[in-house]
């Protein structure tokens, strides 16, 4: 499929370029991952990666038509990783034709849409599939193909999708990090529904600004985007499962003076009939709740400075039983970031998780950034799993801790 | 990812920061106290700038350290004029390039405090922002947001000091203190010219009340036969020694813009 879509927008992109302003910007970059700590799976056949060098490229190209009417943009991205087969990837994050009136709006082809407010999961943000490979904060997402109506009104906006089409998400190989004991066959992955991933979903949501308030109302009818997973029949991999699913959305941010105060819960049900499937292998499949909620507060100027110094606490709650199903049961993160507000734009966000059902399961999580010169990024991330609780589904990670380096040129 | 958690105030209406228009009545300031004095003054540069209605503009801020290495700020902003309220501005980034797309709205108020989103495009998430942050660095110049915000009476309390030349231009000399406790300023003193009510030149003075900064205004060019508007702006650091110049490449007024080009739809498709 992403063969032919290459072939398609390279003659699109030429025709173009004669007809509509034209525009191309984005980045490349090296990064540099390093692991304190040998690999926990590491057998005498495999060993996981103690050092990984990326390189990274997102070009976005942008055609602009009729004055700005009608909007085309191709954003491909790809990464190749040293030692990770699985981590070395490609993607099309987008390439979509938009066009708008006064009160309306529609996008067509693969995008990216983001809802929600919380900063430490994104519950309600249910349209792309995470690119798990990228990194663990989920936060990397792929090409979703969409249509995409918005109703812009007084009553707030409406954004309605017709989903054709499903992207899998994106797992460590058997010589990567933060993978799971048992590697994920992500060749062969199985779907509930009979279309496998060509299986149309909807969704549609409902925002609004109501004076300090900023509300989010959602409904996706459709493929799950987390998969489930079944051991397969030599008991030697995991395969993805991806279920049906209706899932209900709220999220809420107050903005009050230096206070914002943020809440997402999402309810999930399944189809009996998957329930029982799931039962009959011993694994409990349920309906469930899940939410974060929590507040940020900021100190403008603090100790005489130009500093912004930001403090989070969120809260992570999930109605499911089995551990093994989530991480953020019962979990609560407290975090703090600094904006220095130099002209190098420096930044530092710094945060822990602390499960609070399991005393030796925490993750320390740090992101350093600045401007180096003109156009180059400099970023520090770290990552620090802990847990020594073996029946928590973070045990898995306990070892990939890394410290990473990179560098992104802009143009 | 946050660079801009505090960004403020659309710099179209920065650059309506201090202007005046071409009506020469001769404002009477006989028998009025200094303040009231200070007041009438602030009031007419106000009135003189009704009815502008929509611009849209493209700035560039050229920032310089006290060694003389500069490094540039480029963007674009589109501002609606709101009768009974403070102005609706959208701004778009374009340089750092690392920050390209960014995109920042702000309805600003009178009574109540602003209501700002930022949009991340790495992210395509808009994020309501707290606007409490009035003394902070914008992009980190030497321009604070609320040196950018528009200028509301209810902002400052006022007293006429003197009338003193500046440049050779025939000045009001205005105290302007400000109303706002999480302002960074003590005081400001602006000079206006008595022609065209335009600021000249304002000095700022920090919570210890040392002077900090100094903002002239130059190459005034006028708008549809009323509004003036600085094409430079200088805001000098005496702290510091750094410095930030503020020029304005392109501006246009009555461009067409209404309400509804400026809602979290449009900050979202904004390039």
């Amino acid at each position: 499929m992403n063969k032919q879509l290459l072939i398609a927008s390279a003659l699109l992109a030429a025709n173009l370029t004669q007809a509509a302003d034209f525009e191309i910007s984005g980045y490349v970059g090296f990064e540099w991952r390093e692991h304190f700590e040998e690999g926990q799976f590491n057998t005498p056949s495999n060993k996981q990666a103690d050092r990984q060098i990326g390189l990274t490229a997102e070009p976005e190209m942008v055609w602009s038509l009729a004055d700005g009417e009608h909007t085309i943009v191709f954003k491909p991205y790809a990464r190749i990783d040293s030692e990770d087969d699985e981590r070395s990837h490609g993607d099309i994050r987008e390439l979509s034709w938009m066009t708008y009136g006064d009160d309306w709006e529609v996008t067509a082809g693969l995008s990216k849409v983001y809802w929600g407010v919380a900063e430490s999961q994104h519950l309600v943000d249910i349209i792309n599939q995470t690119d798990f490979v990228e990194a663990p904060d989920g936060e990397d997402k792929l090409g979703q193909p969409m249509v995409k109506l918005s109703l812009i009104r007084d009553w707030g906006t409406v954004d309605s999708f017709i989903l054709p089409g499903f992207r899998e998400r994106t797992f460590p190989g058997e010589e990567g990090r933060v993978r799971t004991g048992l590697v994920i066959d992500t060749d062969n992955a199985q779907y509930q529904a009979a279309e496998e991933d060509a299986h149309v979903d909807y969704a549609v949501r409902w925002s609004h600004t109501i004076e300090d308030y900023d509300l989010g109302l959602s409904w996706f009818n459709g493929t799950s985007r987390d998969p489930l997973f079944k051991p397969n029949d030599t008991f030697s991999e995991l395969v993805p499962f991806y279920a049906q699913i209706n899932q209900l959305g709220f999220d809420l941010q107050a903005t009050l003076d230096s206070w914002l105060w943020k809440f997402e819960a999402i309810y999930r049900t399944y189809d009996d009939s998957v329930k029982s499937s799931f039962d009959q292998m011993g694994q409990t499949l349920e309906d469930f709740t899940a939410t974060t909620g929590g507040v940020e507060y900021t100190f403008y100027g603090p100790f005489e400075t130009v500093w912004d110094w930001g403090v989070l606490a969120e809260h992570q709650y999930d109605s499911r039983e089995d551990g093994s199903l989530a991480i953020g049961q019962n979990d609560l993160f407290l975090g703090s970031r600094i904006a220095f507000n130099d002209v190098a734009s420096s930044e530092v966000l710094a945060g822990i998780s602390q499960d609070l059902d399991s005393a030796g399961t925490q993750s320390f999580v740090m992101e350093v950034a600045t401007r180096l010169t003109e156009g180059l990024k400099f970023n520090v991330d770290v990552f620090l799993p802990m847990s020594d609780d073996d029946e928590n589904v973070s045990y898995q990670f306990k070892r990939d801790d890394y410290v990473q380096i990179s560098l992104n040129y802009y143009y | 990812m946050n660079a801009f958690t505090k960004l403020t105030a659309s710099l179209a209406t920065a650059v309506a920061l201090m202007s005046g228009v071409s009506a020469n009545a001769e404002l009477s300031l006989a028998g009025l106290s200094a303040e009231e004095q200070g007041l009438a003054i602030a009031k007419e540069r106000k009135t003189r700038d009704i009815g502008w209605g929509d611009s849209t503009s493209a700035v560039t801020m050229t920032l310089r350290n006290a060694q003389g290495e500069e490094s540039i700020r480029e963007m674009r902003m589109k501002s609606l004029e709101i009768s009974d309220d403070g102005d609706k501005g959208l701004t778009i980034f374009d340089k750092p390039k690392d920050v390209k797309g960014t995109a920042f709205l702000n309805f600003s108020h009178i009574e109540k405090s602003d209501d700002q989103w930022l949009y991340l495009p790495a992210l395509k998430r808009v994020k309501r922002i707290s606007s409490r942050n009035k003394s902070g660095p914008f992009m980190g110049s030497e321009f604070a947001y609320e040196d950018l915000s528009s200028f509301e009476i209810e902002k400052y309390t006022f007293k006429f000091l003197a009338e003193e030349q500046v440049n050779g231009i025939d000045c009001y000399k205005v105290e302007q203190i400000p109303t706002d406790k999480n302002s960074g300023y003590t005081r400001q003193v602006a000079w206006l010219d008595k022609e065209h009510f335009r600021g000249q030149k304002v000095d700022f003075y920090d919570r210890k009340k040392s002077l900090l900064k100094t903002l002239t205004f130059t190459d005034y060019k006028l708008y549809l036969d009323k509004y003036w508007r600085p094409m430079q702006m200088d805001m000098i650091n005496h702290q510091t020694k750094k410095s930030t110049e503020l020029n304005t490449a392109s501006l246009a007024f009555k461009t067409g813009l209404k309400d509804s080009d400026f809602n979290k739809a449009t900050l979202k498709r904004a390039r």
